[in-house]
């Protein structure tokens, strides 16, 4: 089972190509207020991350989701639940 | 302390923004309707290639007559739901030849379309079990999976591959699973692989529900929609669809072979907290189904009109949607240059929708047009100039 190290890094990896130029990426970047993410990126980087680690992510944890850190909180349980 | 519309700032930039750049664009209202392909708009005759009024009945006579009398002998409204007083003889009778016509045991038919969406997914698919529903799924799907409590998952825009690897995915959870996918796209006219999507659904055990609201009266044999079309009704468990586009009123249905489809009515909030369709919106729609089906030479003219556009607008190197259908959608990633195209189009004396970002697939601009039975020669003739005349508009073939 990957460990939450290894989450948070596969996702700083997907992430990379949306962080504007000069930001530092962390686990309390914000999706929306730092990335400026929307909802059609947002599903892009979901679809990736699910090709990525071989998952299916539900939408409804999407609202529960603001910063990289929940990301990989709930990318975490859904492995475990798996 | 914060207003309780400080939220909208954003939405009011956005507006600002595209009043600037389009001013009609938040402006449209259809003055005066001279006929289902026909209003005034700005004051001028526009002719509609941005309606849903695919078979042209919004007007038909044997409707209107049905809707005359209906109004007359029952009223302008039923005033209650129909778990209470809100069902009349026609709401049954029109449930009835729904079930006919689709050949299933059962139908339900509900207010709105919308609301069909609304209460079928809220209320089928229960907590711990999962709809599994295709990315570009219309918004009253996706509003009906948040107002129900199962677990929601998209797969990949007609991508039975990716469908199949969710599937299996979720094969160990041993639970009801729900797949939703829609007859024909509303955004880009395109279908759905539901052979495929049918083969897949069956091999996992998994129920499967359509969306026909574009479809009805538009493909297959009988109008049925894309299941009938693809010789695939016996793989799908649940029809859904609206009265609002080809049959030209308002309302939904759904229908089934599941006997148990009834008992949705007594659990479903939308079906149970909303007032039931008026008689003379149930009586048109009758008179509407009748008509589709006796007269499949209407079907035959809108592909025709249909087939028209799409070859015109491809011949004008427009990026089109993947295939013709009755929707025929112009990709443009640049929203100066749709708005451009939109605003040359009304001049030009032809109405279609524009649709901006987030509400189309890719994040694209769309220039979306609707064709009807209804448009005549003439009528299909001048939409077909109005692209040619604002062709020029766009420097470069829009390859997206």
């Amino acid at each position: 089972m990957r460990d939450y190290e290894n989450i948070l890094e596969e996702l700083y990896k997907i992430l990379q190509p949306f962080v504007p130029q000069g930001l530092e990426i962390e686990e309390e970047t914000d999706l929306v207020a730092d990335l400026g993410l929307d909802s059609l990126k947002v599903m892009k980087i979901v679809e990736s991350v699910e090709d990525s680690l071989d998952i299916s992510i539900p939408l409804n944890i999407l609202p529960d989701v603001r910063t990289v850190e929940d990301f990989a909180i709930q990318i975490q349980k859904l492995i475990g639940d798996g | 302390m914060m207003s309780i519309f400080d939220k909208f700032q954003q939405l009011v930039a956005t507006r600002l923004e595209l009043e600037k750049s389009c001013d009609k664009f938040f402006n449209i209202v259809m003055e005066e309707i001279i006929s289902g392909t026909e209003a005034i708009v700005n004051g001028r005759p526009t002719i509609l290639a941005g309606s849903n009024n695919y078979l042209g009945l919004s007007f038909d006579t044997d409707c209107i007559d049905a809707a005359c009398d209906a109004v007359r002998k029952e009223g302008t409204g039923t005033t209650g739901s129909r778990m209470a007083n809100g069902t009349f003889a026609g709401h049954l009778a029109l449930e009835r030849e729904l079930a006919e016509y689709f050949d299933r045991q059962s139908a339900i038919v509900f207010s709105t379309g919308y609301v069909a969406n609304l209460a079928m997914l809220s209320t089928l698919v229960g907590p711990g079990e999962v709809i599994l529903l295709d990315a570009d799924c219309h918004a009253s799907i996706y509003d009906g999976c948040r107002l129900g409590r199962a677990e929601v998952h998209r797969f990949r825009h007609n991508d039975p591959q990716d469908l199949e690897k969710r599937l299996r995915r979720l094969e160990k959870r041993d639970t009801n699973v729900l797949v939703v996918a829609e007859g024909l796209y509303s955004m880009m006219g395109d279908r759905a692989p539901l052979v495929e999507i049918v083969a897949v659904k069956r091999a996992y055990g998994a129920y499967l529900m359509v969306d026909e609201a574009h479809s009805l009266g538009v493909l297959g044999k009988t109008g049925r929609g894309l299941a009938e079309e693809a010789g695939v009704e016996d793989g799908v468990d649940f029809v859904v669809g609206t009265f609002s586009k080809s049959l030209g009123a308002i309302g939904g249905f759904c229908v089934s072979n599941h006997p148990e489809l009834d008992l949705v009515r007594y659990a479903s909030r939308p079906y149970v907290f909303t007032a039931s369709s008026s008689p003379s919106v149930i009586a048109s729609t009758r008179a509407a189904l009748k008509i589709l089906q006796a007269r499949s030479e209407l079907r035959q003219r809108l592909w025709e009109n249909a087939n028209l556009l799409y070859n015109t607008l491809q011949n004008l190197d427009f990026a089109v949607g993947p295939e013709a259908s009755p929707i025929v959608a112009i990709q443009l990633e640049d929203k100066a240059e749709a708005f451009a195209l939109w605003s040359g189009l009304l001049e030009n004396g032809v109405y279609v929708n524009l649709v901006l970002p987030p509400a189309t697939p890719d994040g694209n601009c769309l220039l979306r047009s609707s064709v009807s039975a209804a448009h005549t020669p003439e009528q299909m003739a001048r939409i077909c100039r109005a692209f040619t005349a604002v062709r020029e508009l766009t420097a470069v073939p829009q390859a997206v």
